[in-house]
């Protein structure tokens, strides 16, 4: 793809400033009615998500001390990956992005939560809530857009290191929690220079890392296994592949956000001085939804809806499915296309982007570069 | 033993603590976070103008007991969203607080009281609550003053309730001077009545209604013997604040203790003093100025992020006062002793208030 400010063809061409801006009041608008009726109905909702959850998990770590007979391994590794995509998805995700934080509730608060994933929720907070959701699909300044190891846009610089990016992709995505963490730490650019190696706040974050990463893995690793006893083993085996079953599950979730196929990325300068509809409008364009299950949407913490979610981030979570349609109607109404489509497709569309893009361009990018042109000015 | 237990409890349910986990199956059990259960919740008087109702609560492990005459703050969520206010025990203690199941706290309906008025509507029996422990130094000293005078008004009869039930076998001469509306408006009528009857206590009611307020000058009157008597009063400021200068010209600060209820009404305006109580840091913002912004520019040193209201990096502990989201013009407040976390890259002073930063 091509940031939106090179196109031939820009799909906001036709909205003019004073749409943007109104298009943000719509926006506004659809915000302000959850806020006046959010209250018992949605705590009540993550309450009972979180207590389904710690259910599921305690449960299935009980019956995993017996998984030396194989229907309670297959029983227990089950409820194991469902709980751990849970406390994930639409539990800590959430949580940690302050959507539960208007319940004044210190045990469900984005200051206090901590989440079973490498990275610490303080650094994962950091590099997720300010970097990637402020400067969403802008290159250069949105580390997401391929995590700093893959080419996931024409207008990122094709190096050699991308001919492996299906592998690195793939590799990630057995080990996701990892690569968050190390993404969360920028590992590839402090590590470089001695001197950002040395400095003692990344030290201090690398060292909290590897707390983290030590002691979850004493938890999946040494202690459920030596209580299982005789079931040590399979309890072992069971908890590898629940924590590979979350790590797949999530890094395809969260490829389907902004990879696929139609959405659309911003060239570095393009939001200096933006407004707040050219933000809502960025959003609106640089993200994609996976169509499903009411059960599907659960797993993926409900960032099936992640045009929702990157408009109204702090929006309790099961508030997005219930105002999509109305902002589906202000993308119709604005002539913008709502990228939608099932799991599997959006899942093929990111990874065939990653192929294709671990090739250099066909030449006719590199060489002719159209002038760097603001939001603003494309919409104007 | 324990510890070795107690780490292997937490490596087993880390990130989580094992408490987590049992507080699925009772959340009374925990003594790390104080809860209690309301039982029942009965009404407490009959008047049209005064409603309030007594609060049965099972306290959960780990009260640690409570003095006649001291409060607790009770945290109940309403419509989804927690809030904390003071309220006086009013029930007798025993001498083993451990052995201490139940607490009762009077409640009075006040006009526009979110809190007061959900537990005497609409609150039902089962509502877990939270509790943070007793407190308050409003309370009797032993060895027991042989003469006693309690000066109330209003709801400020409940801490004094609570030192009659529990002291009643204690107590020789007591002047309760109580004043309310009308008789029908007394809170606990019935039984201050029956307690006078008995002649545990003197009971003096003043009503209000087409007569003047009780004054001090008011009080030397029904009670002549005022002097020679430890005095404990709590009601309304005002009463307060001319009770205490009337002792002080005679002398007697030292006889007289008081209770001020905290107001609930938190003043509101456009802008205001922001303190930054960490910094030691005041400074005068208008309608404006975002919290984080007025903070930065008077040095202190902020957390931020986005600035936009988006990643909530910049949250802190508003500990009063109340402040208006720019963006929409929401008011959050905070009474002392809460600890309401706001975004302040979004948040703009509604009247004085202070940021724990």
């Amino acid at each position: 793809m091509t940031t939106i400010q090179n196109k031939t063809v820009s799909p906001i061409d036709h909205l003019s400033a004073e749409d943007i801006e109104n298009l943000g009041k719509e926006l506004d608008a659809i915000r302000q009615q959850v806020l006046d009726t959010r209250g018992e109905r949605d705590a009540a909702y993550i309450r009972r998500v979180i207590t389904a959850q710690r259910t599921l998990e305690a449960s299935s770590r009980i019956v995993l001390l017996f998984s030396l007979f194989p229907s309670a391994w297959l029983a227990g590794t089950t409820g194991l990956s469902v709980a751990k995509i849970l406390e994930n998805m639409e539990i800590g995700h959430n949580v940690l992005h302050g959507q539960w934080d208007w319940m004044r509730d210190p045990k469900i608060h984005s200051t206090t939560w901590e989440w079973d994933n490498a990275s610490p929720a303080e650094q994962w907070k950091h590099a997720h809530n300010e970097e990637h959701h402020t400067y969403t699909n802008v290159i250069g300044k949105d580390g997401d857009l391929g995590y700093g190891i893959m080419r996931v846009d024409e207008e990122q610089p094709w190096h050699p290191f991308h001919l492996g990016q299906p592998l690195w992709n793939l590799i990630n995505a057995f080990m996701f929690q990892y690569g968050i963490a190390a993404y969360d730490l920028k590992l590839g650019k402090n590590l470089k220079s001695k001197e950002r190696r040395n400095n003692p706040e990344f030290r201090a974050r690398v060292k909290a890392t590897l707390r983290k990463v030590r002691t979850q893995g004493t938890r999946d690793y040494v202690v459920h296994p030596l209580l299982s006893g005789p079931s040590a083993m399979p309890t072992l085996a069971a908890n590898v592949t629940a924590n590979v079953v979350r790590n797949l599950w999530t890094h395809s979730v969260i490829m389907c956000g902004h990879f696929p196929e139609g959405v659309e990325t911003f060239a570095y300068d393009s939001i200096d001085g933006e407004t707040r509809g050219q933000w809502y409008l960025r959003q609106m364009i640089g993200s994609a939804n996976i169509s499903g299950s009411r059960f599907m949407h659960l797993m993926s913490g409900n960032l099936s809806f992640q045009i929702e979610h990157h408009l109204f981030p702090d929006l309790p979570s099961n508030r997005y499915q219930e105002i999509a349609p109305q902002v589906r109607a202000v993308f119709e109404k604005y002539g913008i296309t709502y990228t939608s489509g099932p799991l599997v497709g959006q899942v093929a569309s990111a990874w065939r982007k990653v192929i294709r893009l671990s090739l250099p361009n066909d030449g006719k990018m590199s060489s002719a570069r159209a002038a760097e042109r603001p939001i603003a000015a494309v919409a104007s | 033993m324990t510890t070795t237990l107690n780490t292997v409890a937490r490596l087993l349910t880390t990130p989580l603590v094992p408490q987590d986990f049992f507080d699925l199956i009772n959340p009374l059990a925990s003594s790390t976070d104080l809860r209690g259960r309301i039982e029942a919740i009965e009404p407490e008087t009959v008047s049209e103008t005064t409603r309030a109702a007594t609060l049965r609560i099972r306290v959960g492990r780990g009260w640690r007991g409570h003095l006649a005459g001291q409060y607790v703050r009770l945290g109940v969520d309403i419509d989804g969203v927690r809030q904390w206010r003071t309220y006086s025990i009013t029930s007798s203690i025993t001498s083993k607080p451990l052995q201490t199941s139940h607490i009762t706290v009077m409640v009075k309906a006040v006009a526009d009281g979110l809190v007061s008025n959900y537990l005497v509507d609409e609150a039902t029996a089962g509502t877990l609550v939270h509790l943070d422990h007793a407190t308050g130094d409003f309370t009797l000293p032993s060895p027991m003053p042989d003469k006693l005078l309690f000066v109330t008004a209003g709801s400020g009869i409940t801490p004094v309730m609570g030192m009659l039930r529990a002291h009643r076998d204690e107590l020789t001469d007591v002047v309760l001077v109580h004043s309310a509306r009308s008789a029908d408006d007394v809170i606990f009528g019935d039984e201050l009545r029956a307690l006078a009857r008995d002649e545990a206590i003197r009971l003096i009611e003043h009503h209000t209604v087409g007569r003047p307020r009780l004054t001090a000058q008011g009080l030397t009157e029904l009670v002549p013997d005022w002097k020679r008597r430890e005095a404990w009063a709590c009601g309304p400021g005002g009463m307060l604040d001319d009770l205490e200068t009337h002792y002080a010209a005679a002398g007697l600060s030292a006889t007289l203790r008081t209770e001020r209820f905290q107001t609930a009404a938190i003043p509101t305006g456009d802008g205001g003093a922001v303190t930054f109580t960490r910094s030691g840091v005041t400074t005068e913002t208008n309608n404006g100025t975002t919290l984080l912004a007025a903070g930065e520019d008077a040095g202190v040193l902020m957390p931020s992020g986005c600035r936009m209201g988006v990643c909530f990096g910049c949250v802190v502990p508003l500990r009063s006062g109340a402040v208006r989201d720019v963006r929409n013009g929401d008011l959050t407040s905070a009474n002392p002793g809460d600890g309401v976390l706001v975004q302040t890259c979004i948040s703009a002073a509604a009247g004085p208030c202070q940021l724990d930063v």
